[in-house]
């Protein structure tokens, strides 16, 4: 087990300004800090460093529904932005999940935290991830500098597409500050189709058939010997997105989910309820999905138990195993819950990759204080 | 020549050419070399036609292997190198220097993969963008991104600019496309990013590669999302008699909850010339939209009437629904036709400024007034769903100062987008023709940030020269790195 590191400050900053003051400060006494938006993305208890929120730094800037754009700075607390688009019929459509019961912690998620952990449930099969959806980002660099990129427009190709580093970068690249995101229509008719008693090579290949239909499947996962296909839609369009969907699987019978099922069904597996409350590592591994059920077999026969999502493309593992296990079979495997077990939590790069990763830090962060050893290595 | 500096090719370099040429060469296929000035001429520009300048040399490889011999000789020997696709761009975004060798993709045109259970494709990069679409046709897929180019762009042009297209409303651009690449960078490495992967699990070297306009590497491989064939589209045209009421349609479309794959706009110059050019039978009126959604026949026909019950609260001069092939080209002919039937008015330069949507009509109405005030007429013609504008602005090449005159009220129209909360460049680039006016958008330390990245792919600063950053801002990078 990692020690419990001593008792350490909780900084808060107010503003950007108040930010980028003291992150000047630390980077001249090169001293660490463990960034957190509401702290329920990642798990940084063993790294070093007072802890840093941006909690403060909060309140939606703009929304404006007709062009699909919001902008929020990075504190908002994600709650706030989905039931604010809700009332106006639109969503964040790459659904970013709720960490909280797998991770065992109780903050409040933040936007700003979405975007760096470029947080993506099951709909990023069809609606793409976090950083399709990040049109721009205000930030406070490892020196203390306030930066930004991108805008607030949908389309933007003026100069060099820093966001897309930012979305899964967990705070390494700088702090956010402010976040500009597309939003879309939240489609008002749903309906889940469950195929029970399959096996994992048969969920791939009902997911496959599924999506090459242009019926825009949304959701495509399996646990437990169930496959789940979700449709969206607007009127008659989902009821014909579904009758065809239905003729595709014939003669397998079919379960449907009404409306209200496919809510909280959806919201189960995106959250990873199934693996909540548990003391075992859980891995996050990405895969070409007719790749998954080998994954799957392999991964099992380390001890434990799996479940997929984007039909097939993301596993879930939990269970024992050690990380060079694990990532023996599994090569892009990322360490979600820690569980116990020690050493980085991202798969290592190929040389010449990680060569250029780490001179992005050194450029962003120059004296590594920003999630010191979270993904470098 | 007007306005756009380009800085003093390095004698040096071009006094060495032989030896670099000789380097080449011996490392390159015999045909993959050229240097003949009859030949390379044919490279001296891109589709920013008012600039031009022949290369040093040009290199034509067919394999990833090839392009990464080529680079390490230019790294080696410090001799510039700018990327090329099929040279469409239209921001001088593959404008050669003298002191520089072209590296270009058109010969790299295998399809190496096509994976419809896994749903992508695996290219090699000079592939054009419409190929790949009619290589999947059979299997029911096809790639989203639809640049107008796309019958003659390809995929690795598409990808240093993240190209998009009429229908990215929906389906997004290049970068939301794009799943793995295999690049080479300025020293000749060749390396891996992403892949039939959905995302990576490190930084995203990929999405930052995507629309740098080769400041960072060539990408000569590409695996790319595909897309099963909606089961039908169809276009309606709206037309309007104020701009201002077009673009509330275009919101209220927007808020209802009815996502359509395009949304164009047109404004009455643009809508003149198509007709006396395509005759396509458009309404007279001060603006026109054609909106098209698509999927099944009753899909279709619900979302229409969703369309038309919005329009017709706003009073339209105009509401045509296509009911069949024929009457939905011709709905799409004079939109298709639109730059065609506006270089017959004379010669013009395209802008691509993006401003959000609710500015559109204050946006119209102020190019108006700087129209007035340049004294030159200007046309729209616009993917309106996501603000990205094009205005044409009409000029006489053959008069002294009028391209001048044509840029100085471009350059008002790209700030005046700035100033009203959007952006230098939607899908074009910035390339050599918006560079200078990077500075509008972004303050210094922006800048610098994005030329630190640079820094760290191309130390010394060899790949595609004097584009997207300002020569000023630009320069002591470029002088640090060529100490290195």
């Amino acid at each position: 087990m990692i020690p419990e590191t001593p008792s350490r400050a909780g900084l808060n900053p107010a503003s950007e300004a108040e930010l980028g003051a003291l992150i000047a400060e630390r980077f001249a006494a090169r001293q660490p800090l463990r960034l957190a938006g509401g702290g329920t993305r990642v798990e940084t208890g063993h790294l070093p460093g007072d802890t840093l929120s941006t909690a403060a730094i909060s309140g939606v800037v703009t929304y404006e529904p007709g062009e699909m754009t919001l902008i929020a700075r990075a504190g908002t607390p994600l709650d706030q932005i989905e039931a604010m688009l809700a009332a106006e019929g639109q969503a964040l459509a790459f659904e970013p999940a709720d960490m909280r019961g797998v991770l065992g912690c109780n903050g409040t998620p933040t936007i700003g935290g979405v975007v760096a952990a470029n947080a993506s449930g099951p709909r990023r099969l069809l609606a793409g991830a976090c950083r399709d959806h990040l049109l721009g980002l205000r930030f406070v660099d490892g020196q203390g500098r306030v930066l930004k990129n991108g805008g607030r427009v949908m389309k933007n190709v003026t100069g060099l597409d820093l966001g897309k580093l930012f979305c899964g970068a967990h705070g390494t690249l700088g702090v956010l500050t402010e976040v500009a995101l597309k939003t879309l229509p939240h489609l008002p008719d749903r309906c889940t189709l469950g195929l029970h008693g399959v096996t994992v090579e048969e969920a791939v290949a009902i997911f496959s058939a599924a999506l090459a239909t242009p019926f825009e499947v949304s959701g495509a996962a399996f646990r437990d010997g169930t496959a789940w296909l979700r449709v969206e839609g607007l009127g008659p369009q989902m009821d014909y997105r579904r009758d065809r969907l239905l003729a595709l699987l014939a003669p397998r019978e079919t379960e449907l989910l009404d409306a209200e099922a496919t809510l909280a069904l959806w919201r189960g597996l995106r959250d990873l309820a199934h693996f909540a409350g548990l003391d075992a590592p859980l891995w996050r591994v990405l895969v070409k999905p007719t790749d998954a059920p080998a994954t799957v077999r392999a991964l099992q026969a380390l001890g434990g138990e799996a479940s997929l999502d984007w039909g097939g493309g993301l596993v879930w593992y939990c269970g024992p195993g050690s990380a060079q296990a694990v990532r023996q079979v599994a090569p892009h495997a990322t360490l979600v819950r820690r569980g116990g077990l020690t050493g980085p939590a991202f798969p290592p790069e190929a040389p010449a990759v990680a060569r250029l990763s780490a001179g992005l830090r050194q450029r962003f962060d120059p004296a590594g204080i920003l999630n010191p050893g979270l993904m470098d290595q | 020549m007007s306005g756009i500096a380009m800085p003093q090719p390095d004698a040096g370099i071009i006094a060495r050419a032989p030896q670099i040429v000789a380097a080449l060469r011996e490392v390159l296929p015999a045909d993959a070399v050229i240097w003949d000035p009859e030949e390379t001429r044919a490279y001296e520009c891109d589709a920013l036609t008012a600039y031009r300048c022949p290369p040093l040399a040009v290199v034509l490889p067919r394999t990833t292997e090839e392009v990464a011999a080529a680079m390490r000789i230019c790294h080696e020997m410090r001799v510039p190198v700018v990327p090329r696709g099929a040279g469409t761009s239209l921001a001088g975004g593959a404008l050669p220097t003298a002191d520089s060798v072209i590296i270009a993709t058109l010969r790299l045109r295998e399809v190496l993969e096509i994976d419809t259970a896994n749903r992508f494709i695996r290219v090699q990069t000079g592939v054009t963008n419409l190929s790949v679409s009619a290589e999947l046709e059979p299997q029911g897929f096809f790639y989203a991104p639809d640049p107008s180019s796309q019958l003659a762009c390809t995929i690795a042009g598409n990808i240093a600019m993240n190209s998009g297209g009429a229908h990215c409303l929906k389906y997004g651009v290049t970068t939301n496309n794009l799943m793995g690449a295999t690049v080479v960078l300025p020293t000749g490495e060749v390396v891996e990013l992403g892949g039939p992967e959905m995302g990576p699990t490190g930084l995203d070297l990929m999405g930052l590669l995507c629309g740098s306009e080769g400041q960072l590497g060539i990408v000569t491989e590409a695996t790319l999302r595909i897309l099963p064939r909606p089961e039908g589209a169809r276009p309606v045209l709206i037309g309007f008699d104020g701009a201002e009421v077009a673009g509330e349609c275009v919101a209220r479309i927007i808020r209802s909850g009815v996502l359509p794959v395009a949304i164009e706009y047109m404004d009455d110059v643009c809508l003149r010339a198509v007709e006396a050019f395509a005759h396509a039978g458009y309404p007279d009126c001060a603006a026109v939209l054609i909106v098209e959604v698509e999927g099944s026949p009753a899909e279709i026909d619900h979302q229409i009437a969703r369309i038309r019950e919005i329009a017709g609260a706003l009073n339209p001069v105009e509401f045509r629904e296509s009911r069949n092939a024929d009457e939905a080209m011709a709905i799409w002919k004079g939109r298709k036709s639109a730059f065609g039937a506006m270089g017959r008015l004379g010669d013009y330069i395209c802008l691509d400024g993006t401003v959000p949507v609710g500015q559109l009509p204050y946006t119209l109405k102020m190019i108006g007034e700087l129209s007035r005030q340049h004294g030159l007429e200007v046309a729209n013609v616009f993917h309106a769903g996501d603000g990205n504008m094009h205005p044409l602005i009409l000029f006489n090449a053959n008069k002294p100062g009028d391209l001048e005159r044509a840029e100085a009220f471009g350059n008002d129209i790209l700030r005046l987008c700035v100033d009203v909360g959007g952006c230098l460049t939607g899908e074009h680039g910035v390339g050599i023709e918006k560079r200078d006016l990077m500075g509008k958008q972004y303050d210094d330390p922006d800048l610098e940030i994005q030329m630190a990245v640079k820094d760290v792919f191309d130390p010394r600063w060899l790949l595609n020269p004097a584009k997207v950053f300002p020569l000023d801002a630009s320069r002591p990078w470029r002088e640090e790195a060529a100490t290195r």
